[in-house]
């Protein structure tokens, strides 16, 4: 397993061919689900067939819920908390699978998504769901609001719990993402840690990698394989503080 | 007006640690010496405003009280959605500020001329909007603002009225023509012109700087069979309020306030007001039809 890792440097002076070999070279085959949230993505999906990109987040949340994010069912009103912050809303199934696996929402829930008396949508609402940080579905809120959170708690001294936010590659052309990059990077927000699954699947691509969109306004960043769960620890733990981090977790094209 | 909202808001982010203030660097100049003091809470995210407020929304979600200020336009019509959704949808709060209002702007031109603002404000559920008529109405209702839980819109504007009128935002008469005469509401700096177009006519003038929550107990209070709405933003704006508020009665309801068409006219705000038949003689001569014509269908 290889990483790559930039840091902050010089902008290129031309936007060069879209690279497609940014990402490590991994075995094509997707892996097995995460043992304890096999059964309960099972009974969420109940038979219905999933666009790729669900399963394609699943690594990613249980890689954060199990390994990284301090947070517990009996801490999600802690001030202290890690967040997480899903914005794009509509990698949905998968997140209720890892919540339930975590016990922040009962197992039963998993078996009326989307029913008329449900807490669980097709999109997360926080009023609804214990443990859920922002409603989401619109793409694009999530870099915003992470950033007033990051800054809420550094007002308030509370200096050691970071806020994640998931999006995806295509999430990344609405404009309100780049106002939130070029600020927490201008600013150093070093509490942020933005995690882009990255399927390629933006109309118009990025150029130069999605990494670099971050690295450029002084973001670190890492690449690694969206399905190996040590790469992606490893990603996610290799913030330095001082500025904001993103990790790109590249998955196949369409997953 | 503005110069009391940044005094007021210097002392309020002094007084009270879950104060913050959000900007989209209009009016940075004049929080230097806040943002000094207050580098954590005083945040000027450059010319970004759908990071403006979705920013707000992060800083109440960890539990701050967050102003958020720009010119009208750029505020609320900009960054409606994450009005919608990174506060209203997060269960969260903000005071949103603006400046600008309808056309002081006026010779800007329509990027900077925002008579729909209390409009868009008005599709969203349980906002407190706070359109003041004087600079000397604005430090309280801001702190009543930021003191509440919920969101609040206050509209500054550079027109105003001779004098303040404090309270809580209720009805209050200032001219009372007896039971059943018809009856002016004015909200905001356009009191003055609506006070002098009627002054020779029977018609009870009542004043507030609070459309929403509108006072419909007072309106229902107050009102004969005949209502005239004026209002320094689009025309008909609370008209649905009034309506509903009025809907077991006869009653007829004329509704004034600033147009729809683009004027396409530079000038001045009070060549606006005159443009837009919201000056004295403007109203006068609505009003006059308005009643005239009610007297005609009366048969007298």
């Amino acid at each position: 397993m290889t990483t790559t890792t930039a840091s902050a440097g010089p902008a290129p002076t031309a936007a060069p061919p879209r690279d497609r070999t940014a990402a490590p070279p991994r075995d094509p085959t997707v892996p097995p689900l995460p043992g304890p949230v096999a059964p309960l993505y099972e009974r969420i999906r109940a038979g219905r067939e999933f666009s790729a990109k669900v399963r394609s987040t699943v690594d990613v949340l249980w890689v954060l819920y199990d390994r990284v994010l301090r947070v517990t069912p009996e801490t999600v009103d802690d001030s202290r908390r890690d967040r997480f912050l899903l914005s794009k809303g509509h990698a949905v199934e998968g997140y209720y699978a890892v919540l339930a696996a975590k016990g922040f929402i009962p197992a039963e829930w998993l078996d009326d998504q989307g029913g008329p008396e449900s807490r669980l949508g097709d999109h997360p609402d926080r009023m609804l769901v214990p443990g859920v940080e922002i409603g989401s579905g619109s793409l694009g809120h999530g870099l915003g609001l992470g950033v007033g959170t990051a800054l809420g708690l550094r007002a308030q001294g509370l200096l050691t719990p970071r806020v994640h936010m998931l999006l995806g590659d295509a999430e990344l052309d609405e404009g309100s993402n780049h106002e939130a990059i070029a600020y927490a990077g201008a600013t150093g927000l070093g509490s942020l840690t933005a995690i882009v699954v990255d399927n390629r699947s933006a109309t118009y691509g990025w150029p130069g990698g999605v990494a670099a969109r971050f690295t450029v306004n002084g973001w670190t960043a890492t690449t690694v394989d969206g399905h190996d769960h040590d790469a992606l620890h490893t990603a996610l733990t290799g913030h330095d503080n001082h500025r904001p981090h993103v990790v790109v977790a590249a998955v196949d094209q369409g997953e | 007006m503005r110069d009391r909202f940044v005094d007021t808001t210097t002392a309020l982010l002094a007084e009270d640690p879950r104060t913050a203030l959000v900007l989209a660097d209009i009016s940075a100049a004049a929080f230097a010496p806040a943002a000094y003091r207050h580098p954590d809470r005083v945040l000027n995210v450059g010319i970004r405003e759908q990071l403006m407020v979705g920013v707000a929304g992060g800083l109440a979600l960890t539990g701050l009280r967050p102003i958020v200020h720009s010119y009208a336009p750029f505020l609320v019509e900009r960054a409606y959605e994450q009005i919608k959704i990174d506060l209203d949808h997060q269960g969260v709060g903000a005071v949103l500020v603006s400046v600008g209002a309808s056309y002081d702007r006026a010779a800007s031109g329509r990027t900077h001329l925002s008579p729909a603002d209390v409009s868009l404000i008005d599709t969203l559920h349980g906002w407190t909007v706070h359109v003041p008529g004087h600079p000397g109405e604005v430090p309280a209702l801001l702190r009543d603002a930021v003191a509440a839980d919920g969101s609040a819109y206050l509209r500054l504007s550079t027109l105003h009225n001779a004098r303040p009128y404090g309270g809580d935002g209720a009805l209050r008469v200032l001219r009372d023509a007896g039971p059943g005469a018809p009856l002016l509401v004015a909200v905001g700096p356009v009191l003055d012109a609506a006070l002098a177009a009627v002054a020779d006519l029977g018609v009870t003038v009542a004043y507030t700087h609070r459309p929403r929550p509108f006072d419909t107990a007072g309106l229902r209070a107050l009102a004969g069979d005949a209502v005239i709405l004026v209002e320094p933003y689009l025309a008909g704006t609370s008209a649905r309020v009034v309506s509903a508020a009025l809907a077991d009665r006869p009653h007829r309801l004329l509704a004034l306030g600033v147009g729809r068409d683009e004027l396409r006219r530079y000038g001045s705000a009070e060549d606006h007001t005159r443009w837009h038949g919201l000056d004295a003689a403007g109203l006068r001569h609505s009003v006059g039809e308005f009643l005239d014509s009610a007297l005609l269908g009366a048969g007298r």
